[in-house]
């Protein structure tokens, strides 16, 4: 049961800033996943929101509350660290129970209360053991049982899975979508992980230079992103960008010259004339090999991954990346044609502003419950 | 022999060289111990003699042994303690509070150390004989205090230093106050390199012989003012001068040898991990 506000925030770290201004809003229950590149002050912001880090302007609120003051143990949230930073010379169990120790709570209510965060987790059987005798796994589960115990009303997770191998973080990804279910806590998530991003997050933060980009859904990002910055940024492989010369545009769409003939994307052009230069960004899925097809390119590089097949292509001095079909026969140095649809490409102007669709895509207002079959319609 | 084997050889019979130099000196003083005064200056030396028990006896009627030993204990334990009160809030704060000046600090209080000590041997000998505590034990326990406290800071703040800091930000969203961060946290997780920056202060403490013999005559004097009693007055007796610096020697002698196996665990702390 917690919303978080922040109001124009702002971290100076002795001249210089690393947080220039977010404003965020979180809605209850919500889970909000932090992504940017490295040094964008995603730890930073989060180290605000926990208190461990004083706020140098602008306003936090729990609930309404403004607690810019409140001690970091007084906020009620709990964190994650990267690192587990587990207890090394307490047992699993003194290590989830600290807290309440701390808080005189008594040995009897105090092992219950441990036990039950245990079951949630499968760590029953660990208790008695030192962190050192723990796998990444189980250290990192500790870790969430210790946040687990405080019952928070926020929890705070600073790249939580980064330090697993890609299989159990795969496994682990989904224990704590189901445990977000299962606790239904406000959560709050950094990563570098695109794939984390897009699966657990109701709401993604993206952060540059310690300024926000965009704040939206997993496929609002994806589908309309709103500035080059986010485009690049969101997707993987990365979005292909080429410089275009502008036709003709109107409020009913934009068409732009390709060297194999122009193309029409229905972007809203008002304010953009004839003889603009433009920026066409379309993703490596949405291009498809065509041998009808306006852009040509020779193959540099294929990547077989199985099921798909990146091909990196050169044409002049730009480049692409395809993703085709998984048994595409091409070779290095063939020359191919490619084409895509043009109501899945994005026009960025100069300053990298997007220009707007005209058609929002359907499956932006998709929310998690419609992704994931809950505890509670389970039972029913 | 292959050439790895004779490197190997050669830097064990070095290693044993070098041990039996530095221990030389006190195999052939707790020898001399056990001489007559005649074969305690005898050359050649003699090494195979009647030992004797009389430097021993000599060294006992004449001098209280225990009383210079109780204030050897009292002093360099009492001085530990002080230190690490001391030293243990100030290392924390240098290493989780740092500030710009913070290492011109921590080394500005190691050059104290290259001062020679009689260059304030007069200002220390007149305050204490104003504030009344020459021979006294309180006054040479504050002087060792003082003495080791940059050691035993420096030591510390590295001990801190290799403690992540994630751990202790854990145990404040835990609820953990300073007080209590210390406590259960920063304490049980540096004991040993605490444990080895005691036990080093109060080796230095014992041996200190410059300050006490200047600060103290009988009531504090500790074993370093007992083997210097034996060298003055009626020129060098070798015998029984040997026997009390090993009377001297002997407690922190197995006290260090009780304790090698915690020193070197704690000095090489932060290397091996
Ligand atoms: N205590 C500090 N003093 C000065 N600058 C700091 C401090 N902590 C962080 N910074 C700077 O603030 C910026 C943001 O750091 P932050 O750790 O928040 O980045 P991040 O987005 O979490 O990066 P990463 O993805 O690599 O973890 C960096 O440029 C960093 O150098
Ligand atoms: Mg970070």
């Amino acid at each position: 049961m917690a919303t978080l506000q922040l109001n124009n925030i702002v971290k100076d770290f002795g001249g210089t800033q690393v947080i220039k201004g977010v404003d965020l809003e979180v809605k209850d229950r919500e889970f909000v996943v932090f992504v940017g590149p490295s040094g964008c002050g995603k730890s930073t912001l989060m180290r605000m929101i926990a208190g461990l880090e004083s706020t140098t302007s602008g306003d936090i609120s729990i609930d309404g509350q403004r607690i810019n003051d409140v001690g970091p143990a007084d906020r009620g949230l709990a964190m994650v660290f990267q690192s587990y930073a587990l207890y090394p010379h307490m047992t699993v169990e003194d290590n989830m129970g600290f807290s309440l120790r701390l808080a005189k709570v008594k040995k009897a209510e105090r092992r219950e209360k441990v036990l039950a965060a245990a079951r949630i987790l499968q760590l029953e059987p660990l208790l008695d053991r030192k962190p050192r005798a723990l796998s990444g796994g189980q250290r990192q589960r500790v870790a969430i049982g210790r946040a687990i115990v405080r019952n928070p009303s926020i929890f705070l997770f600073d790249e939580p899975l980064s330090n697993l191998d890609a299989a159990l973080r795969v496994q682990m990804r989904i224990e704590l979508a189901r445990l977000h279910e299962e606790l239904d806590a406000t959560m709050i998530y950094v990563t570098h992980d695109q794939i984390e991003a897009m699966t657990m997050a109701d709401k993604i933060v993206v952060l540059q230079d310690g300024l926000v980009e965009q704040i939206g859904s997993p496929m609002e990002l994806y589908h309309h992103p709103c500035n080059r910055f986010v485009a690049g940024f969101i997707g993987s492989p990365k979005m292909n960008f080429l410089d275009v010369e502008v036709r003709e545009a109107s409020s009913e769409g934009i068409d732009v010259a390709l060297p194999g003939g122009d193309c029409r994307v229905p972007v809203d052009g008002s304010g953009i004339s004839a003889g603009d230069t433009l920026t066409l960004g379309i993703r490596p899925e949405h291009l498809k090999l065509d041998d009808e097809g306006p852009l040509t390119g020779k193959i540099v590089v294929i990547e077989r991954l199985g099921g798909v097949t990146s091909l990196y292509l050169e044409h002049g001095d730009s480049e692409w990346i395809l993703v085709a079909d998984g048994d595409v026969a091409h070779r290095v140095h063939d020359q191919v044609r490619f084409s895509f649809d043009p109501t899945c490409g994005h026009l960025f102007k100069g300053d990298g502003e997007a220009l707007n669709h005209l058609h929002r895509h359907p499956l932006v207002d998709i929310d998690r419950k419609q992704n994931r079959v809950s505890s509670a319609s389970d039972g029913q | 022999m292959n050439p790895t084997m004779t490197k190997k050889l050669l830097l064990t019979l070095l290693a044993w060289g070098i041990a039996l130099i530095v221990f030389f000196p006190i195999f052939w003083m707790v020898l001399t111990g056990f001489k007559t005064e005649g074969e305690a200056v005898a050359t050649p030396p003699s090494l195979f003699f009647e030992p004797t028990l009389a430097g021993y006896n000599e060294v006992m009627a004449r001098a209280d042994y225990l009383k210079f030993a109780l204030n050897s204990i009292v002093i360099s334990f009492g001085s530990t303690l002080l230190a690490l009160i001391v030293a243990i809030p100030s290392a924390y704060s240098m290493a989780f509070l740092p500030t710009k000046r913070t290492q011109g600090t921590l080394l500005w209080m190691l050059s104290t150390k290259m001062l020679p000590p009689v260059g304030v041997l007069m200002p220390v000998y007149l305050l204490f004989r104003d504030m009344g505590l020459l021979d006294s034990q309180l006054g040479l326990t504050i002087v060792y205090m003082l003495m080791n406290l940059p050691i035993v800071v420096w030591m510390l703040y590295t001990f801190f230093k290799d403690i992540p800091k994630d751990i202790l930000e854990a145990g404040r969203m835990d609820g953990a106050g300073t007080l209590q961060e210390v406590l259960y946290l920063l304490l049980p997780l540096t004991l040993p390199g605490i444990a080895s920056t005691g036990l080093l202060s109060v080796i230095l403490s014992w041996n200190e012989a410059f300050w006490s013999l200047n600060l103290t005559t009988s009531d504090a004097a500790p074993l370093t003012a007992f083997i210097a009693s034996f060298s003055s007055p009626e020129g060098l007796f070798w015998a029984k001068l040997s026997a009390a610096s090993t009377l001297a020697i002997a407690p922190i002698l197995i006290f260090g040898w009780m304790t090698q196996k915690q020193m070197v665990r704690g000095l090489t702390f932060g290397a091996v991990k």
